[in-house]
């Protein structure tokens, strides 16, 4: 019994390491990565991500024996008046299931990303690329556990920034290229795209924190949950300010209406990090956030409902969009935004554990999707330059992501098409998968408190259904409609075996939380107080399960059954017209903003630049009005008028006086001796006169 | 007995001659004589007041003049001499090399 006692505490300590191992694993890739092979560059950086992962198992264990967690302190970091924010690790049910989604997903896809990065290698031919790949990874890892580790918002915070940087970083990482590998800007321009937007969202959580500190006097998570309720009587209008700007937060880092628009764009990442990043961990931090922060949201149900509302109104609206798309990663990132808008909408409404049970599934399906996208890409890759190397083409441009390039893969990729399967059935919400389950928890829990937000993700859900069976048909049925699909080829082990954990998660994440027994929901009521396990209601998983399977056999009807020829317009565009190109056209909400936000903030600038800056500032104050009174003073006044016709005039009228008083005193030297004697005559005279007279 | 003053008459009617001579000739022998005449003007004055007032002491005085007189134009002759050598005239109007 002590034994075990010490033992757990034992584990609690341990957790400073799931921010060391990745930390020590990119020094040392930093260090001593270039004598490296590129095999030990990768597997460093999986074994650093995986022994965090060991790390969270052994801290899940502790909790299980002490499921109130604990707060473990490890150092003083900022000590500023009545400001006391020490570097604490929190350790609870919560940040412990993200801890082990992080690390857990964060390492079957730093394995994939060995084989994935290895074609980049073989491709681009840079090894200093493929250490710098890894580095950027473990750097991500790092951050993302000081954000769901930290105790207090500001340390979240520095995650949060973290995360943002590793995000901008990795989305620009072939920053001299767009995203079909010719020389461009593109990509470094959607990493720029990615961090200003999240500028935007990172704004509001700095102002959330500043109004916490303001109510609060301390951004603690303790301190500010334990004052929570007498605040919220005092001032009520506080914590709505609170929780709204965090909202902003949210949208900015989970890619919610209006911020999400940078997340497409960074599907010019590689797809590892599209993987990782971009749909299993970092977007899901501002659910984290919502979910953390649920003392604070659960005291003012208006702000709720603010956030239930746009986290469904993305999910649809997002969702639509996906229908449109024709890139295997553009369809997956609306996707993406689509089911964070789920999760949202959950934490919203209050549903804490339907939505982290969500974020744990969709963490599994979602990364198995890119991963498995990923690998088509790398299979049409090898088709295409198999291709290259017979026929001498190599001015085509060939976009490896375009389903329209596709079609029939299911025989040349029958591991990816089955995975893929797997993942694209979860998203769905076909029974029993995963996301069957966490779905309709959060459906059955919008059906109780919100019609509004129950219709609104109902019909996301059906349109999830419905471009995820596209998808597939396009993808994997059919015929080929591009020579470089005809000669694609299967992933080696090392991208198929994390696929299948992935698929294998995938189809029994849903054992977490089954409705009855509801694991997750009372592992996470250790953190959450008050968190009500969903009912399971069978009308609405009846319904759900029926719209996903009248949306997939619709898909069928549409492209399953006479699958899409080459050149071939999509059958929908016929059938929906100019909304078939909205969607395609995302809606034109790049264009909305280009013309609202960016040209008139472009304008502004240009503004700023030439006029206030250039011409009054420049020309007219520094130019003119300083740099010309200086002129005007130190020529005109202090050179021409003091220095010239003051200062100068006296000193040369000095040395004018003296030559013309000696000029006229040389007329007496004459050189003549008599007239010497003369002088001397007249002196004595004088003197002799003057004596007598006297 | 003749008067004091008729000798002082005769020493300044000589030390003006003296004067006029320094002043109008310009051959350096002349106005050496002319400096000559003043000193023994100045001579005779002493020796008449010696005389009316019954003191050795002006005619000792007019020793050291008459000595320091020989003196003055032994060194005049000579610069005379150099002067000429130099410039192979010895009027004083070209010795104008001091002219301002």
């Amino acid at each position: 019994m002590l034994l075990s006692e010490v033992s757990n505490s034992g584990f609690f300590s341990l957790v400073p390491l799931i921010v060391f191992f990745p930390a020590i694993g990119l020094l040392i890739n930093i260090i001593f990565g270039g004598w490296m092979k590129e095999k030990a560059i990768g597997w460093l950086a999986s074994a650093a991500s995986g022994l965090a992962f060991v790390v969270s198992v052994l801290l899940g264990y502790s909790l299980l024996e002490q499921p109130e967690g604990m707060v473990v302190p490890f150092a003083d970091w900022i000590n500023i008046g009545s400001l006391h924010i020490p570097w604490q690790f929190r350790v609870d049910t919560l940040s412990v299931t993200m801890m082990l989604v992080v690390s857990g997903v964060g390492t079957l896809i730093h394995i994939y990303a060995i084989g994935y990065m290895h074609e980049d290698v073989r491709f681009k031919d840079d090894l200093k690329r493929y250490r710098r790949f890894f580095v950027f990874f473990n750097l991500f890892i790092v951050m993302m556990m000081i954000l769901v580790s930290g105790d207090s918002y500001l340390m979240l915070f520095v995650g949060w920034e973290g995360v943002g940087l590793c995000s901008f970083l990795l989305i620009g990482f072939w920053y001299d290229k767009d995203t079909l590998g010719r020389p461009s800007f593109a990509n470094a321009e959607a990493a720029k795209k990615a961090f200003v937007v999240n500028r935007i969202g990172d704004f509001g959580f700095i102002l959330a924190a500043l109004t916490m500190f303001w109510a609060f006097g301390s951004l603690q998570f303790g301190d500010v949950f334990g004052k929570a309720a007498e605040v919220a009587h005092v001032m009520p209008g506080v914590i709505i300010a609170i929780t709204l700007f965090m909202l902003i937060g949210v949208t900015g880092k989970s890619a919610q209406l209006p911020l999400f628009v940078w997340l497409p764009d960074a599907m010019a990442g590689p797809t590892p990090v599209s993987a990782l990043i971009h749909a299993a961990t970092m977007v899901t931090a501002g659910v984290y956030l919502v979910a953390r922060s649920a003392p604070l949201y659960t005291l003012v149900p208006q702000a709720q409902y603010i956030v239930a509302l746009v986290g469904a109104v993305t999910a649809l609206f997002a969702a639509t969009i996906a229908v449109g798309q024709y890139d295997i990663k553009k369809v997956l990132a609306y996707s993406t935004i689509s089911q964070l808008g789920f999760m949202v909408a959950a934490v919203g409404m209050g549903a804490f554990a339907a939505g982290m049970f969500h974020l744990v599934t969709h963490a599994f399906f979602k990364a198995l999707l890119f991963l498995s996208a990923g690998s088509v890409i790398l299979g049409l890759e090898r088709g295409h330059h198999h291709l290259s190397h017979h026929e001498e083409k190599h001015d085509e441009v060939f976009d490896p992501g375009d389903m329209r390039n596709m079609g029939g893969l299911r025989k040349q990729m029958p591991v990816t098409f089955w995975v893929y399967l797997v993942g694209a059935l979860a998203l769905a919400g076909i029974f029993p998968l995963a996301g069957f389950w966490s779905k309709d928890e959060i459906l059955a829990d919008a059906q109780l408190h919100y019609p509004v937000v129950y219709i609104l993700l109902t019909v996301a859900a059906f349109f999830t259904a419905f471009y995820m069976g596209r998808q597939v048909w396009m993808v994997f049925f059919g015929k080929t409609r591009h020579e470089a699909a005809g000669h694609a080829e299967e992933s080696p082990k090392v991208i198929t075996v994390p696929l299948m954990i992935l698929a294998f998660l995938a189809i029994f994440g849903g054992v977490l939380n089954l409705p009855g027994l509801h694991t997750l929901t009372s592992w996470l009521e250790h953190t959450i107080a008050g968190v009500e396990a969903g009912k399971f209601d069978f009308l609405v998983a009846g319904l759900s399960t029926l719209l996903a399977l009248i949306a997939i056999y619709l898909s069928w009807l549409l492209y399953g059954r006479k699958p899409l020829a080459e050149d071939q317009l999509d059958p929908l565009k016929k059938m929906l017209g100019p909304l078939f190109t909205g969607m395609e056209r995302k809606w034109f909400v790049d264009e909305i903003y280009w013309a609202v936000f960016v040209d008139r903030y472009v304008d502004l600038a240009r503004f700023l630049a030439n006029v206030i800056d250039g011409r009054f500032w420049h020309d007219w104050f520094h130019d003119k009005l300083i740099a010309g009174t200086y002129n005007w003073l130190s020529h005109v006044a202090l050179n021409k008028i003091i220095d010239t016709r003051g200062i100068d005039a006296f000193f040369n009228g000095l040395g004018e006086l003296t030559k013309r008083a000696s000029a006229s005193l040389r007329r007496l030297q004459n050189g003549f001796v008599r007239s010497y004697a003369l002088a001397v005559l007249f002196g004595v005279v004088v003197i002799l006169g003057y004596l007598l007279i006297r | 007995m003749i008067p004091l003053n008729y000798y002082l008459v005769i020493s300044a009617i000589l030390f003006a001659l003296g004067v006029l001579g320094v002043l109008i000739r310009r051959n350096p022998l002349i106005i050496f004589m002319s400096v000559e005449l003043m000193l023994n003007a100045a001579n005779l004055a002493f020796v008449a007041f010696s005389r009316a007032f019954n003191v050795l002491n002006g005619q000792i005085f007019v020793f050291f003049v008459m000595t320091v007189a020989a003196a003055e134009v032994a060194v005049g002759l000579a610069l005379i001499v150099v002067i000429f050598r130099t410039k192979h005239s010895i009027d004083v109007d070209q010795m104008s090399a001091l002219k301002g």
